[in-house]
């Protein structure tokens, strides 16, 4: 019985646990409640993993009305494998917020936050598991708004500003993808991705078609912040509160490139389609920028939450690499790099979290000789830093050896050179923190700080551990992937 | 029966020598070969421990005939070392050379390409420490030269087994044969260790420059595991012989004018490394046999004589040939060792040289290859002039600036006396080594025309010396250090260097200007566009920000609309 409607269970659970939280309006049952449905949905996610490794394609009829007029939610190994990371890290992220948010807002705002935290959940996990093109839109709307509201609650005022600006850059992104969508509809007479995908490939050269095309790229790009349609992201991610940003850096940007994915290659007919548009040299060239300038950025950035945002536009770039290949090591790569920079990108930002936990800023002056005073922190992210960069027995390996391996097997021997000394680049910027944070003499504000409480530093480490761990045992990171891969090329739905 | 890699029980057993102190470590360090020795002995024949990896079988133990006579001579090799080396207090230097051979015995039972690969990188840095432990700056230079030359070698090997990984998919250790970029660049890699001609600088460099027992234990293991690697994958390949036969004669002419001692040596081993090599070109069974056999004998007499010159500098505190003369008073005992081993290179009959070097020079003769084969005599003939003699004589018995000193120290008597008897009894029943051989032997070492010949060779060539001895022929000895091709890099890199820096002095000054100056603009162009306030990073009107999103979109459509694809 749970196990037949699980499909529905992943995305109506936290839904209805959202506006419990906003009628409760008491922090603690709120996160108590938000607990419960972040892990209820990554058990779901696990339930649908091994549900689908079983039989196959999933098609869920929604209220029982069968698709294409009914919403069908459709799970197959590649967006099982996004909700697999999407709920995972949602479910770590929790158990952190409960002190963090704690010490700076009341109850009730808590309890707001909290409802946000699980719209934007149900949102996101909605995008991905759903099989009708129109759900997808609202989905999206219901995680970004969301995400707005999550980023104007940051300490600094600005965020205020980023929240705006990301609420019209998400809102002309959406617009684009429902105006495409809008254009597919009127072509095909479907909403449903499968029919979609059934009809197109006869009409896949008509203008309104390509037009439906454009505008899902320049939508979709703007959601998974492709340079140049990156600029909403970086104040987003730096002023936001520490739990939001880890939570949108591991999960957000990811689902849009699900989206991507989905679209380019399952709804437009596979890597036959992909390669006769000019998107794969586009893409490329987008990518190596991004790899490029948003590292060199970084590099300059003063403030570690901003340098660690524009390191996400930048391992966004190796992800959209990989896609860029159109073959099953550069997808593989790119999928593993989903899954693998969540882990990193989302432990990066609660350990930073944790400085500004307790040191009240994260400006990388402030934080000379912190090494000394909150070494678990610090050690916890130089380890997820290397893994960043790609040292061998970490999860950034994995992703950057099968994005090489990728290059190598279409003789590209140069975009491997360009991998590597990208690879440099971020050697440099986590190189500058190392070196303030343990090569310093502490300032007298850090001299007096203590190590973060466990409550922080254990979800953390879970995904240290997890860096670590799947650095090394592959079979569900890149087997997944490599899976996900073949049926994403050979547009089997 | 344990199968255990023999190799591993000096490499872990080092572990426990710094550990350890006096009377116990001595011990424990002589029983580790001893226990490493009777292990190879009773481990049976094949590949003994597979592992898989990474869809390859990595083969951590193959014992065969030609990885077992290897294995045998190592840890005779190191149990002489080890005694030779018992008044050396320092436990790092003894761990080092416990070690080092201990990898060089892993990688000759190596099966595949990735184990022999983890070791010959072992052998690379455990025994960069024996030259670094001499403590002078010319030992820490030389040792950095030998280092980057040895890893270098090691990279080469990786980089080789990668290629030949991809050409072939397997990464066994059989004939490898030169076909293919990763057969060659694995040769190179076994060349440089072998110390083929242009290859072979580090050679005299480090061996001259390591302490006293280094030296010895040096001596022994690199390039004799170059020697097995080369006879395992390249047998037969007939560019080995030529290259051999290079090697055998080139040196000698450096070896007759060199003053220092052990440079004198190091230069001969290279040449009698000529011999094992066009033994392992020749490739035949006899050949192969001599290639080992001359490995054999080879490592047990170069290590005697490195040990007599050693014991000399250990007393006098130099090795060099205008300093030392007359010591056969003071240490008698020294000088009789150091006969027999010199007897030993010079393959006279009734001494382990010549038990192995008729090896290959009949293999030489039986395949027809009349060149190699002359080069070969040549350079036997010189071995006598410029070792066999040279060496004795200018240590023990020329008259020279002769200060007193003391015998040898008796640990040092001890091993020398042993590899002395150990080359005698080889040379005396060469049956004993000929059965340990890869191959089946039906060689008969002593006839009438193999003796006299040599005996006839060695004649002439102890007249010749002494003519030229008498004549004032024979090159003064001086002090001054030899550079042969190494003059490259060592001189005239240096001097160009120099001069460049000599000329370019005054623009150097203006191009550092106009590099930095270059590279802070750089950064500033970097600052500018990337910096906090740059164009990329700074905080974007939303205007902007949707205007580019308009121009993407137009872009996109402009793209999909013309018919481009």
């Amino acid at each position: 019985m749970i196990a037949l409607h699980l499909p529905a269970l992943q995305v109506v659970l936290p839904l209805l646990a959202a506006p419990l939280c906003a009628l409760v309006r008491r922090g603690t049952v709120a996160w108590a409640i938000t607990l419960i449905a972040s892990w209820a949905a990554f058990a779901a996610a696990i339930g649908l993993l091994l549900r689908v490794l079983d039989e196959g394609i999933i098609s869920y009829e929604m209220g029982g009305w069968a698709p294409p007029i009914g919403i069908e939610y459709r799970v197959d190994l590649i967006n099982v494998f996004v909700l697999l990371v999407v709920s995972g890290v949602g479910a770590v992220i929790v158990p952190y917020a409960r002190k963090s948010i704690a010490a700076r807002f009341g109850s009730t705002e808590q309890a707001w936050f909290y409802t946000m935290y699980l719209l934007a959940l149900t949102g996101l996990l909605g995008v991905t598991i759903t099989g009708d093109a129109f759900n997808i839109f609202v989905f999206l709307e219901i995680s970004s708004l969301a995400s707005y509201v999550m980023i104007a609650m940051g300490r600094d005022r600005r965020c205020l500003t980023a929240a705006y600006q990301y609420l019209i850059m998400g809102t002309v992104g959406a617009t684009f993808i429902v105006i495409g969508v809008g254009l597919l509809w009127a072509m095909t007479g479907t909403l449903n991705l499968y029919d979609l995908a059934q009809r197109i490939p006869e009409i896949q050269n008509t203008r309104p078609v390509l037009a439906a095309l454009a505008f899902l790229t320049v939508g979709i790009s703007l959601k998974l912040a492709l340079f140049p349609l990156h600029l909403w992201l970086p104040n987003a991610y730096a002023f936001a509160p520490s739990v939001t940003s880890a939570f949108l850096a591991g999960t957000a940007t990811k689902v849009a490139i699900y989206l991507f994915l989905r679209f380019f290659y399952t709804v437009f007919g596979g890597e036959g389609f992909f390669v006769t548009t000019p998107l794969p040299e586009i893409l490329l060239l987008l990518s190596l920028v991004a790899m490029f300038a948003a590292s060199i950025v970084a590099v300059f950035q003063s403030n570690v939450k901003r340098m660690l945002a524009y390191s996400s536009v930048a391992q966004i770039g190796f992800i959209t690499l990989g896609i860029s290949y159109a073959t099953e090591t550069g997808l593989t790569g790119a999928m593993t790099h989903i899954f693998n920079h969540a882990i990193m990108k989302a432990g990066l930002f609660l350990l930073i979290g944790n400085v500004l936990y307790q040191l009240g800023s994260v400006k990388i002056e402030d934080m000379a000789g912190i090494g000394r005073k909150m070494p678990i922190t610090m050690a916890g992210f130089v380890a997820l830093g290397l893994s960043l960069l790609g040292t061998p027995g970490t999860v950034g390996f994995i992703s950057k050896w099968y994005l090489g391996l990728a290059a190598v097997e279409q003789g590209q021997w140069w975009l491997v050179a360009l991998i590597v000394i990208a690879s440099l680049v971020t050697m440099i910027y986590i190189g500058r923190v190392v070196e303030v944070a343990y090569f310093r003499e502490p300032t007298a504000q850090v001299s007096q700080l203590r190590e973060a409480p466990p409550a922080l530093l254990v979800p953390a480490f879970v995904l240290v551990g997890a860096a670590f761990y799947f650095g090394v045992e592959t079979s569900l990171s890149v087997g997944l992937a490599q899976q996900a891969a073949s049926l994403l090329l050979n547009a089997a739905y | 029966m344990i199968e255990f890699p023999p190799g591993l029980i000096l490499v872990l057993g080092a572990l426990l020598v710094p550990v350890l102190r006096g009377k116990l470590r001595a011990a424990w360090m002589l029983a580790l070969p001893v226990v490493g020795f009777v292990l190879i002995y009773m481990l049976p024949e094949g590949n003994l421990i597979p592992v898989p990896a990474f869809g390859q079988e990595l083969e951590l133990l193959r014992v065969d005939r030609l990885s077992r006579v290897f294995g045998y001579i190592f840890m005779i090799a190191s149990l002489l070392g080890v005694i030779y080396a018992l008044h050396v207090r320092a436990a790092g230097e003894q761990a080092a050379s416990l070690v080092y051979a201990g990898a060089a015995i892993g990688a000759v039972f190596a099966g595949d390409l990735v184990t022999l690969f983890v070791y010959w990188e072992l052998t690379a840095i455990a025994s960069v420490f024996l030259i670094l432990a001499r403590r002078t700056p010319e030992a820490r230079a030389a040792a950095m030269r030998y280092l980057i030359v040895q890893v270098g070698s090691g990279v080469l090997l990786l980089a080789g087994l990668i290629v030949r990984w991809h050409e072939t998919g397997s990464i066994a250790f059989d004939n490898i044969g030169l076909d293919g970029a990763g057969g060659l660049l694995i040769f190179i890699a076994f060349g440089i260790k072998c110390a083929f001609p242009l290859l072979h600088n580090w050679l005299p460099d480090s061996y001259s420059q390591a302490t006293v027992t280094g030296t010895v234990i040096l001596s022994a293991f690199t390039t004799k595991l170059a020697v097995y690697t080369l006879a395992r994958g390249y047998a037969g390949t007939e560019e080995l012989i030529w290259i051999g036969v290079i090697m055998a004669v080139f040196p000698m002419f450096y070896a007759v004018i060199e003053n220092d001692l052990r440079r004198v040596l190091a230069y001969s081993l290279n040449i009698q490394l000529g011999f094992m090599v066009v033994g392992v070109g020749i490739g035949t069974e006899l050949a192969l046999n001599g290639a080992a056999a001359h490995a054999f004998t080879h490592i047990i007499y170069k290590a005697l004589l490195f040990m007599a010159v050693g014991a000399v500098m250990h007393r006098t505190g130099t090795a060099l040939a205008s300093e030392l003369g007359g010591l056969y008073k003071s240490m008698p005992w020294t000088a009789v060792f150091c006969i027999v081993g010199a007897a030993s290179i010079a393959a006279v009959p009734l001494f382990g040289g010549f038990a192995s070097k008729s090896l290959i020079l009949s293999a030489a003769a039986k395949e027809g290859y009349t060149g190699a084969w002359l080069a070969l005599v040549f350079a036997s003939a010189g071995a006598l002039i410029y070792v066999g003699l040279k060496v004795p004589i200018f240590a023990f018995f020329a008259r020279g600036p002769s200060k007193p000193v003391k015998e040898a120290p008796a640990n040092m008597l001890v091993a020398m006396a042993a590899a002395a008897i150990l080359s005698i009894v080889i040379g005396v029943f060469p049956s004993a080594l000929y059965n340990q051989l890869p191959h089946p032997v039906s060689y008969t070492l002593y006839t009438e025309s193999h003796v006299l010949s040599q005996l006839q060779l060695l004649l002439f060539s102890a007249l010749a010396f002494t003519v030229a001895m008498r004549l004032g022929l024979y090159p003064a000895m001086l002090r001054a250090t030899n550079l042969d091709t190494d003059w490259f890099y060592r001189r005239l890199a240096r001097r160009f260097m120099e001069t460049a820096y000599a000329l370019g002095s005054g623009s150097y000054g203006r191009f550092r200007a106009i590099a930095t100056r270059r590279i802070e603009r750089f950064v500033f162009q970097l600052y500018r566009h990337h910096g906090p306030q740059g164009v990329l990073a700074r905080t974007w009107p939303t205007g902007s920000m949707v205007l580019w999103v308009a121009i993407l979109l137009a872009g996109y459509l402009l793209l999909y609309f013309t018919d481009i694809f």
